[in-house]
């Protein structure tokens, strides 16, 4: 993330992603596998990294292997195999939907993990309290605890998607794209922009 | 930084000659106001608190007493409404972070000027 001034002169925060180059990969049509659909990779990876399955499929699109695979479904379909896509689909003011892998946080409590208040005060007698869970249900009745109580655990890692992220400036030439606010993640995770 | 922060940030945001002043100094900062239509230069003179951040999202603090009351100002290095910056003295301090001048007033809160 950084900022970069508006116009008017506004500061405003902007995420730096680098959207392409996307080779197009595979072509799946309704005739050959019953749905149609784009497949498209990104980032270079070495060939005595692949095994000899990912270096043929490559091949097929004349390109090294990648990475990243991703399948879209009915989408450009007036694509072939070996094509690139770029920053050049997206448009500068459009509204895009980015979705990513959150910061994974380890085990949390109630309080950073679910949003409780905690239990009691700071003071009056009490102590270890402020970050409690507090009752978890009844006693002899049910005399279990719910399915789903929200309770301590590992926090992060979730696959979220940031909807409505206004796309402020778009770099052909580097494939780079810069999207209003953050994205989830962290630096130099992979995400995923939809239209 | 990242090598892609550098590069939008050698496209986007013009560079700018500010003389270089640190905290302690004492600085008059030319911003410009855009009121309805019309676009005015404002002075705002004060003391350096502290200098933030790096590159291009880099800010620095200006405080100045008006009327009696402390003012505090935060701006943007490479601000397109910093129109110019003024040094005006070097300070003689000891520290970069000058949080201690808020809790003071008066003779005590002057900050001694550097003989260059």
């Amino acid at each position: 993330m950084t900022s970069i001034f508006t116009p008017d002169g506004k500061q405003t925060s902007v995420t730096i992603i680098e959207a392409g180059p996307c080779v197009v990969t595979q072509v799946k049509t309704k005739e050959t596998d019953g749905y149609s659909a784009l497949q498209l990779a990104f980032g270079d990876k070495k060939e005595k990294h692949s095994v000899k399955a990912e270096i043929n499929h490559f091949s097929k699109a004349s390109t090294a292997p990648k990475k990243f695979v991703k399948e879209f479904r009915d989408y450009f379909q007036d694509k072939t195999i070996g094509e690139t896509i770029g920053v050049e689909i997206f448009a500068e003011g459009e509204k895009v939907d980015v979705v990513g892998t959150t910061k994974g946080k380890g085990f949390q409590g109630v309080v950073k993990r679910h949003g409780f208040s905690g239990v009691g005060e700071a003071s009056h007698g009490q102590h270890d309290r402020s970050r409690a869970p507090g009752s978890i249900g009844g006693s002899s009745y049910p005399a279990r605890v719910f399915k789903g109580m929200r309770m301590g655990g590992r926090m992060g890692c979730d696959r979220v998607k940031l909807q409505g992220l206004k796309v402020v400036k778009i770099f052909p030439e580097k494939n780079y794209i810069l999207v209003s606010g953050s994205v989830p993640g962290h630096i130099g995770s992979i995400v995923l922009i939809q239209k | 930084m990242s090598a892609a922060v550098t590069y939008i940030h050698e496209q986007l945001t013009a560079k700018k000659q500010h003389p270089k002043f640190k905290a302690g100094d004492n600085v008059t900062v030319n911003y410009k106001i855009i009121e309805g239509g019309k676009e005015r230069i404002q002075g705002f003179r004060g003391d350096v608190l502290k200098i933030q951040g790096t590159g291009a999202t880099s800010t620095f603090t200006v405080r100045k007493i008006s009327d009696g009351v402390g003012v505090e100002r935060v701006f943007p290095f490479l601000s397109p409404n910093v129109d110019s910056i003024l040094l005006n003295k070097v300070g003689k301090v000891r520290r970069a972070k000058l949080f201690y001048l808020r809790e003071r007033s008066g003779k005590s809160a002057r900050i001694k000027e550097k003989r260059m």
